[in-house]
């Protein structure tokens, strides 16, 4: 098989991803077009570790292991998100990214913004969801 | 080496394609296609079943590279949890089952643009790279069970070791994100107490 194949094939679905991450607003179909670009990655990885190991008789086989240690690892963050997703729908009642503005800086914000208090657990849980 | 090149592409040109590569086509086609479907349908259930249709699309494609393992690992977590888990966290947010008008941000058009622009990019890139690379998928399977533990459990094993603590953290990190702190519990239930009391006087 041409290399080019699943090379192009994962290439599009990479954008694909991409354009879902940022033109989506519901939190969770973000999270399902991340998952749609670690699904890209993983094909790319697949498919230059069954070349290089007849090509370059690579026996560490790197690429399916890095491909197993991604899927673990998408696995682990679509929990961590959707736990997160769902501390905001708790504390906000909308999972609508748009709407989630509280650390953005408006011009007509003061220094010390006077957040009241109820929404400090809300910015909390929006840092944890950034640094996620 | 452009004799060499010239060669591959005379005995594997693109115009005679074998039987796998037409395989490969079709069911990256479909794969595409639903993928497509997932991030632009405005349903929000459909979405997370059309990503259902391309995972196991990637599961068949892995399937034709010879990556055994990896293809059913990819059916059991992917297509058993993980779509489980979205639809679980589509019905905890309770998304409408119809269609929603405000799926879509305000910058689609943007983020068309860049989408287009770095797909664009990286096939260019891609096919020009890999034109005249040839996979030898012939001979013994490169993904199979034995040689998938077996690399697995020779040459990475302290990553795996190491991949299995990263998941029992974010086991306990969910589990702490998603319990009710007590602050807001308590607040709830005295809030709930004065209702009560307000009802019964």
């Amino acid at each position: 098989m041409h290399l080019a194949y699943p090379a192009v094939l994962s290439a599009l679905l990479f954008c694909t991803g991409l354009y879902g991450v940022l033109a989506r607003r519901n939190a969770i179909l973000v999270l399902m077009s991340v998952e749609l670009m670690l699904n890209a990655v993983n094909l790319n990885l697949v498919a230059f570790d069954v070349w290089l190991s007849k090509a370059a008789r690579d026996t560490l086989h790197s690429g399916q292991a890095l491909t197993l240690f991604t899927i673990a690892i998408a696995a682990a963050e679509i929990g961590i998100g959707l736990a997160i997703v769902l501390a905001v729908y708790r504390g906000r009642g909308t999972s609508d990214i748009d709407k989630l503005r509280d650390t953005a800086e408006s011009p007509d914000d003061g220094p010390d913004g006077s957040a009241p208090d109820a929404s400090a657990v809300a910015v909390t849980d929006e840092k944890a969801e950034a640094t996620a | 080496m452009n004799t060499l090149a010239a060669a591959a592409t005379q005995t594997h040109g693109f115009l005679s394609p074998t039987g796998v590569e037409i395989a490969f086509l079709l069911v990256g086609l479909a794969t595409f296609g639903a993928a497509i479907v997932t991030v632009t349908t405005r349903q929000l259930v459909h979405a997370a079943l059309w990503l259902v249709v391309t995972l196991g699309g990637l599961a068949v494609e892995y399937l034709l590279l010879t990556a055994e393992f990896i293809a059913w690992v990819q059916v059991l977590i992917y297509v058993g949890s993980v779509v489980v888990l979205l639809l679980f966290g589509l019905m905890l947010t309770r998304a409408p089952i119809g269609r929603s008008p405000d799926a879509d941000s305000g910058n689609r058009w943007a983020a068309l643009t860049v989408a287009v622009a770095a797909a664009a990019a990286l096939v260019w890139v891609v096919v020009d790279a890999f034109r005249t690379t040839w996979v030898d998928l012939d001979g013994a399977a490169q993904g199979t069970t034995a040689v998938t533990g077996s690399i697995l459990f020779q040459h990475w094993v302290l990553p795996f070791e190491a991949l299995s603590v990263l998941l029992l953290a974010a086991l306990v990190g969910a589990i702490v994100l998603s319990r009710k702190s007590d602050r807001t519990a308590n607040t709830a239930k005295t809030a709930t107490t004065a209702r009560t009391r307000e009802g019964n006087r």
